[in-house]
């Protein structure tokens, strides 16, 4: 079991001292996180971790789960897309349905905790039982371009909670409640990003037949459209005109997506018989992306549409130089030129890995630039520290709170 | 709170943030400047102050979000130019500084109308975030140089910040509280005043620790 203290090493004991200072401040309150699945998911993954240290801090955390059938998350899937901005069919029996099992879960969850911390939309119904206690709705997705059938319909519950929490400020809305930004993070002691032996990434390379006689480039993501692998090896070709290298595209395995098959089919058409671009089905392996990314000269995170990116933090806390597009909370991670280097299009994407792969120290510098920025801002321990004081500013109202 | 008179040991404070979104936005500098004119001042202060804490190890810097967002977003670089070199540091109060950035910006229009023109493309809005902070006393404290030197050495950056920026500027003291508790409590009014002529916006948080500890002990050699 990961210990609070293990992170000192990486931040600093002064960080560790101050979570466990802000702690002591919400002693004697409980708190209650609840969300739809234990597993599975980026919110269920930082949770595993997050409440277990937030309770060895001194914060009172439980974690619970809503219950609900098949119809109930065919409808939240739904509504996740419609959020996104994704073209769905939503008709009243959507709605019917969702608030049909959110009576449920009302009925039988004991939300009487001092702070109710709801995650995403599927129990955000819960709000109804609010009494006297304070309640936060925390919303992981991207909610810069939502469907506003389903907006308006999750609008009558988010107006009753104290606050809400975004990922970016481009997915805020103007709202009546307190809104505040808070960023994922990643764990720097987890499998895909603690530091790895030489011999643990060359084995990785071996087994792929992986040869590190050139630059390599990699992106890491699913085969999805809207991560534009096909973009990516069409920038890969642009470089490759004048500087010889490889290009790893690693994702997930795609056997219970159509659409990810399809994706893969047509990476798989593009890249045709060049023995250089190394597509990769990685079964969910995290020691096996960090061996990749260690490995990798540039990595590129070529999205066309993004909720946080954070591959892009993986990247940077690994100090690699990275090019990725100008979307979603990427420009949290890169200033441009800064840490990273941003583009809006192929060309920009080729043009930019061209510049970093002639010019070896400016990426050491942008790629060290970055592992500070990420840590700096965001790895867990930020992430254990602002919800402590998201906690207390529901008891304080002030901008500025002497505690 | 932080020292005041002679008897006073000087106590290390820091300070945390939480951003709290606004929900407002522009697109163009014509809505920037409406909406400088117009946030709480906690807005005004987490866009001139947040990339010191934030990008802390980048020296030179980029000053402010104002100055980043208009070079790079709108493409103004004079502008850019502009915001960036405004010297906080004469600055005592939010208010002042806000007045200072809005002439800068009604200043600019006049003169180059098209700069009205500008938009920056989707997704790369100014939003308006503001800055809550929570302030705390750290478990150090001085009562003299010597405890203060040795305390500065390992205080986080976080209270080398409050102490330097947040405590003069947001609670609008005339000085940091380093070169006041110098001053008033030490007595060594010339040791406070070296301090206080360090420009911190052109430091890195761990330069200005430095800097002003080679200070402290260089007035014993």
């Amino acid at each position: 079991m990961i210990k609070i203290d293990d992170y000192a090493p990486i931040v600093g004991q002064s960080i560790i001292d101050e979570i466990r200072m802000l702690a002591a401040k919400m002693a004697g309150r409980r708190v209650q996180h609840i969300n739809s699945t234990a597993v599975g998911g980026g919110v269920a993954e930082i949770l595993n971790r997050m409440v277990p240290l937030l309770n060895e801090v001194g914060v009172n955390a439980a974690w619970d789960l809503i219950k609900g059938g098949e119809n109930f998350y065919s409808v939240t899937k739904k509504f996740h897309n419609a959020l996104h901005g994704r073209q769905e069919a939503i008709d009243r029996r959507d709605f019917d349905i969702f608030m049909e099992t959110s009576r449920e879960n009302i009925a039988k969850l004991d939300t009487s905790s001092d702070i109710v911390f709801v995650h995403d939309p599927q129990p955000i119904a819960l709000v109804e039982k609010k009494k006297g206690n304070k309640w936060l709705w925390r919303c992981h997705i991207d909610v810069s371009n939502p469907n506003l059938k389903v907006w308006d319909f999750l609008m009558d519950f988010i107006v009753k909670y104290d606050s809400a929490v975004f990922s970016a400020p481009a997915f805020s809305q103007r709202l009546p409640i307190r809104q505040f930004l808070i960023s994922p993070s990643i764990d720097p002691l987890s499998d895909k990003n603690k530091e790895l032996a030489q011999e643990v990434i060359d084995g990785v390379l071996r087994k792929y037949e992986i040869v590190r006689d050139k630059p390599i480039i990699t992106q890491i993501s699913r085969f999805d459209y809207l991560k534009d692998p096909l973009g990516v090896i069409e920038a890969y070709s642009q470089v490759k005109r004048y500087i010889d290298c490889q290009l790893i595209l690693a994702g997930g395995t795609a056997s219970d997506d159509p659409e990810g098959r399809k994706v893969l089919d047509e990476v798989m058409e593009k890249a045709g018989s060049d023995k250089d671009i190394h597509i990769l089905l990685l079964p969910q392996n995290d020691i096996e992306v960090n061996a990749l990314q260690r490995a990798s000269d540039i990595i590129i995170q070529k999205s066309i549409k993004e909720g946080f990116g954070l591959t892009v933090a993986e990247a940077l806390w690994k100090a690699k130089p990275v090019v990725a597009s100008n979307v979603g909370g990427i420009s949290l991670q890169i200033k441009h030129k800064y840490s990273g280097l941003l583009c809006h299009s192929i060309e920009g994407a080729a043009f930019a890995i061209k510049q970093l792969l002639h010019s070896p120290e400016y990426a050491k510098k942008l790629g060290e630039n970055g592992r500070e920025h990420i840590k700096n801002n965001f790895l867990l321990t930020r992430h254990i520290k602002e919800y402590i004081l998201l906690f207390l500013s529901l008891y304080h109202p002030e901008d500025v709170v002497n505690l | 709170m932080p020292p005041s008179g002679m008897e006073t040991p000087f106590v290390f404070y820091a300070s945390s943030h939480i951003s709290e979104l606004t929900g407002l936005r522009a697109s163009t500098l014509g809505q920037l400047l409406e909406l400088i004119k117009d946030v709480p001042g906690a807005s005004i202060y987490h866009h001139t102050h947040r990339f010191l804490q934030q990008h802390q190890y980048l020296s030179p810097e980029p000053p402010n979000d104002f100055s980043y967002w208009v070079a790079d977003c709108l493409g103004d670089v004079e502008l850019g130019e502009k915001l960036a070199s405004i010297d906080t540091m004469q600055f005592l109060t939010i208010r002042a500084l806000r007045e200072k950035i809005t002439v800068t910006i009604e200043k600019h229009l006049e003169a180059d109308p098209l700069a009205k023109m500008r938009f920056a493309r989707a997704g790369e809005e100014f939003h308006f975030i503001k800055s809550i902070s929570f302030v705390f006393p750290t478990n150090y404290a001085a009562h003299d140089l010597d405890e203060f030197v040795q305390a500065l050495k390992k205080v986080t950056i976080d209270s080398i910040y409050f102490h330097i920026f947040e405590a003069r500027l947001r609670l609008e003291k005339p000085v940091n509280d380093f070169s006041n508790w110098i001053g008033s409590a030490i007595g060594d009014k010339h040791l406070a005043d070296k301090i206080s002529r360090l420009d911190p916006y052109t430091h890195t948080l761990e330069d200005l620790r430095n800097k002003i500890v080679y200070l402290i002990q260089k007035r014993d050699s």
